[in-house]
């Protein structure tokens, strides 16, 4: 279990002091690896090495869940607890598993195993989804602890799929695309393109193209860049945010677990376009696979001169430092993971003023979603035209869709904005599952809504499904069919959130559990009469008063239910 | 301070001109509109997180914190629409289901003007962890703490740069605590009280006031108050 020795941590803890409390992260993350916990004395020698209060040490401790304040055991399994995982038996592995585990214990030799739920593992087109020791394991049939251990795969095999492949042309291939491929390819043709224009012109370029952010928000790229160039302040950052934790979600893991390169291309380009000299790649936590292939991926880039001081022969500097999370949902928040970052509790910061003027460090910064950088060096290298022949006239270009649940074949697609979401699950997913009935779709993730069979045809485009009440949000498509009994999603959607809220603004930390209450309620068909009224009451006070969008989509999925199924939430009639 | 641009807005359909960089919250003080609020204090750095004093601007998707948000010229504010009044009952009734307001006289009065029903969220789980009796200075009750962070924050960049406190866990279950959970006088805690001054809702509270209100008599209090302090020096020498 401990694969580093105290000594060992003691020099990572000294090599990372001079950094100070921005450190605090990957100085815990070193002291959980090397002692399988974070004791008060390991707790207080972090503090004392970076300088931080020992309570707000602790704070940080807590926060994340990825910390343990006690021994956990040599082994750790974490099995998703979320929708999709849950339609293919992950309760059942779970119950399973801890079964034999506590049957285990006390046997003399065999290591202590400590079996976790989670939320979602963006394993969701292998589900149910287990990680062992932080690493992918295949759960299914279901097996021994000891089967899990001895089969943790050292990559999941996505099925990639779609009628366009570009930003996917590299991927599903079960392997890392190298720099040499990469580069065979086309790859950091777009970044040499860049160096021969003014940066002003590369923003031009990007605002023409249309792309707006695909990590949910869909706030126009080009403006944000403008506005970061444009702000007063040095030095400025740029920041991937690859904390891909939205339920349903797994595109940014497969993006940088096949193409890193393209992510890297496109932070480069973003960071000549502002005048950034340094750049944060934050994944999260659950992503160890992700972490080393990205860390490969930047020192590939550092030796072949293309991250580093003057690359390519430009007169541009830029180095990139790679960030884990540690089990916070939050912190996919743009201001949580600056706050993250700076190693502090995930808070999600008050808005304005915006991470464009003041962001990571009070710094200019530039944050965007994995996908959205894997679209610069493509729209670079396509033209804006080119480019623009995708999607539809308010959605250009291509769009990743999640897709998992109850189809044949649940995967990674790649679509031309405005394709039908009867196309996503018949033609691409191959329909549904056992041949049941289509019943329902959670669009968008835990932040989502709900598409209902007569939505199928409506075009997957922000503005098509906006027209429908519906968030496009990071592309996911979980399918239910009609054997499924929602409440079980909602209920699951519920607790997600009052196990994500960071508790700092009222309707979020509070209106999160009263959500959960009031959905156990219903998941049991036992609502009190009084529980729809509540139930709305506590839902739009989220989403019109939180601090931050997890607050504001805590309510969305269930209020999107409440209408299209409002008899799940009454009681039934004997009880009325 | 002589050529501070104005600005003008209405508030509740009021005239309103007040410097520009003031808050919603001041701009309504001065029309005589009191905007109501839990976590704000004037002498803490504001953190909008209880929600409370949310308002309607006009043109803006979210309701907006009145403690935080500044004026903006031909800014219409709406202090009373039924969206807020609705943020600020359900808010409240919240509360009532997770802590202990009893000790809470403006938040009490707040939800009588409010009209709400503090049992409006049956069979919910309240926080009730133990009370904290381990110094002679206060107690903490948290079964009573609203999560406001004053403490928190005049025991750090606030006021005394002391940082005895943070919180433990996260969401419903966040609650103040020492590092690792240990007792106030192991703690970096001076005991200077500022805390206590700051909390809102007697979830801090003097040791002495405390015992009087469970019933002992000022010599009872007196003779354990000094037993212990004179006691804790001769078991535990402080060697801070």
């Amino acid at each position: 279990m401990t694969q580093s020795t105290p000594p060992a941590f003691e020099s990572t803890l000294s090599s990372l002091a001079p950094q100070g409390r921005t450190a605090l992260l990957p100085a815990l993350h070193a002291a959980q690896e090397a002692f399988g916990y974070i004791s008060d004395q390991v707790a207080a020698q972090i503090a004392q090495a970076l300088g931080v209060p020992l309570a707000e040490v602790f704070g940080v401790i807590e926060f994340y869940t990825l910390f343990h304040r006690q021994p956990v055991g040599e082994v750790l399994l974490h099995i998703c607890n979320d929708a999709a995982c849950a339609l293919a038996g992950a309760d059942t592995v779970f119950k399973q598993i801890a079964f034999q585990t506590s049957e285990a214990s006390g046997a003399g030799q065999a290591p202590t195993v400590r079996v976790e739920k989670s939320p979602c593992l963006g394993l969701c087109d292998h589900a149910p989804a287990v990680l062992v020791q932080s690493l992918p394991a295949k759960a299914s049939p279901a097996q021994t602890w000891q089967d899990l251990v001895a089969a943790t795969a050292t990559r999941p095999l996505t099925y990639v799929d779609g009628d366009v492949r570009l930003l996917t042309a590299l991927c599903g291939r079960h392997i890392t695309v190298s720099l040499q491929e990469y580069r065979r390819n086309g790859g950091y043709q777009a970044l040499q393109m860049a160096f021969e224009q003014a940066p002003q012109s590369i923003i031009e370029t990007i605002k023409q193209s249309g792309l707006v952010g695909r990590g949910g928000a869909a706030f126009p790229t080009g403006l944000k860049w403008e506005s970061a160039a444009q702000a007063p302040g040095s030095p400025k950052f740029v920041v991937c945010n690859a904390d891909e934790a939205e339920p349903g979600a797994f595109k940014d893991r497969v993006l940088m677990e096949d193409n890193p390169h393209a992510i890297l291309e496109g932070l480069l380009i973003a960071a000549y376009a502002i005048g950034a000299s340094k750049g944060y790649i934050y994944i999260r936590g659950e992503y160890l696979l992700p972490y080393r292939v990205m860390q490969a991926a930047v020192q590939e880039a550092q030796a072949a001169g293309l991250l580093g001081e003057r690359i390519l022969g430009s007169d541009f500097s830029f180095e990139i430092e790679i960030r884990r999370g540690a089990g916070a949902y939050i912190c996919g928040e743009e201001t949580a993971l600056f706050e993250s970052i700076e190693g502090k509790r995930g808070f999600p910061r008050l808005k304005p003023p915006f991470p464009t003027t003041h962001g990571l460090f009070g710094k200019p910064t530039v944050i965007n979603n994995v996908e959205t950088l894997a679209n610069i060096p493509l729209i670079l290298r396509l033209g804006v035209e080119a480019y623009r022949r995708l999607g539809t006239p308010q959605s250009p270009g291509s769009k990743l869709f999640c897709l998992s649940g109850d189809v044949n074949r649940p995967g990674l697609y790649e679509l031309s904005m405005g394709a039908s979401l009867r196309h996503l699950i018949e033609d691409l997913g191959q329909g549904m599952r056992h041949g049941n009935d289509f019943q329902a779709a959670l669009i968008g993730g835990a932040a989502g809504a709900f598409a209902t069979p007569q939505h199928l045809d409506v075009p997957l485009s922000f503005e098509g499904l906006r027209a429908v009440g519906i968030p496009l949000g990071a592309g996911v498509v979980t399918v239910f069919d009609s054997t499924r009994d929602l409440r079980d999603a909602l209920f699951r959607l519920a607790r997600f959130f009052a196990e994500e809220s960071c508790g700092k603004c009222y309707p979020c930390q509070l209106g999160t559990q009263r959500q959960l209450e009031i959905m156990e309620r219903v998941l049991e068909g036992k609502p009190l009469p009084t529980d729809w009224e509540r139930l709305q009451d506590v839902g739009w006070t989220m989403s019109d008063a939180s601090i931050c969008g997890l607050g504001q989509t805590a309510a969305s999925a269930i209020l999107s239910a409440m209408q299209h199924w409002p008899q799940l939430f009454r009681p039934p009639k004997e009880l009325q | 301070m002589t050529n501070q641009t104005t600005v003008h807005l209405t508030i509740d359909n009021l005239p309103v001109h007040v410097p520009a960089g003031t808050t919603i919250l001041k701009a309504a003080q001065q029309v005589g509109i009191e905007i109501p609020t839990i976590c704000y204090h004037d002498y803490c750095t504001a953190n909008a997180l209880c929600r409370i004093c949310v308002v309607e601007v006009k043109g803006a998707r979210l309701l907006v914190p009145a403690c935080t948000a500044t004026v903006q010229e031909n800014m219409q504010v709406n202090t009373r629409s039924e969206r807020v009044e609705r943020a600020r009952r359900t808010i409240l009734e919240m509360l009532y289901a997770t802590v202990d307001l009893s000790e809470a006289p403006e938040i009490e009065a707040m939800a009588t003007a409010y009209g709400v029903d503090r049992q409006r969220f049956p069979l919910a789980e309240p926080r009730h962890p133990p009370l904290i009796d381990d110094n002679p200075m206060y107690i903490r009750d948290y079964a009573k703490c609203v999560l406001c962070w004053r403490c928190v924050q005049v025991c750090a960049e606030d006021a005394q740069y002391t940082y005895a406190i943070n919180f433990k866990g996260r969401g419903y279950e966040t609650q103040i605590s020492t590092f690792y959970e240990v007792p106030m006088p192991e703690s970096t805690c001076v005991f200077c009280g500022q805390c206590v001054g700051v909390c809102p809702t007697g979830a801090l509270k003097f040791k002495r006031q405390h015992l009087l209100e469970v019933g002992y008599s000022l010599d009872e209090i007196l003779q354990m108050t000094r037993s212990e302090r004179s006691g804790r020096r001769r078991r535990e020498p402080r060697n801070v």
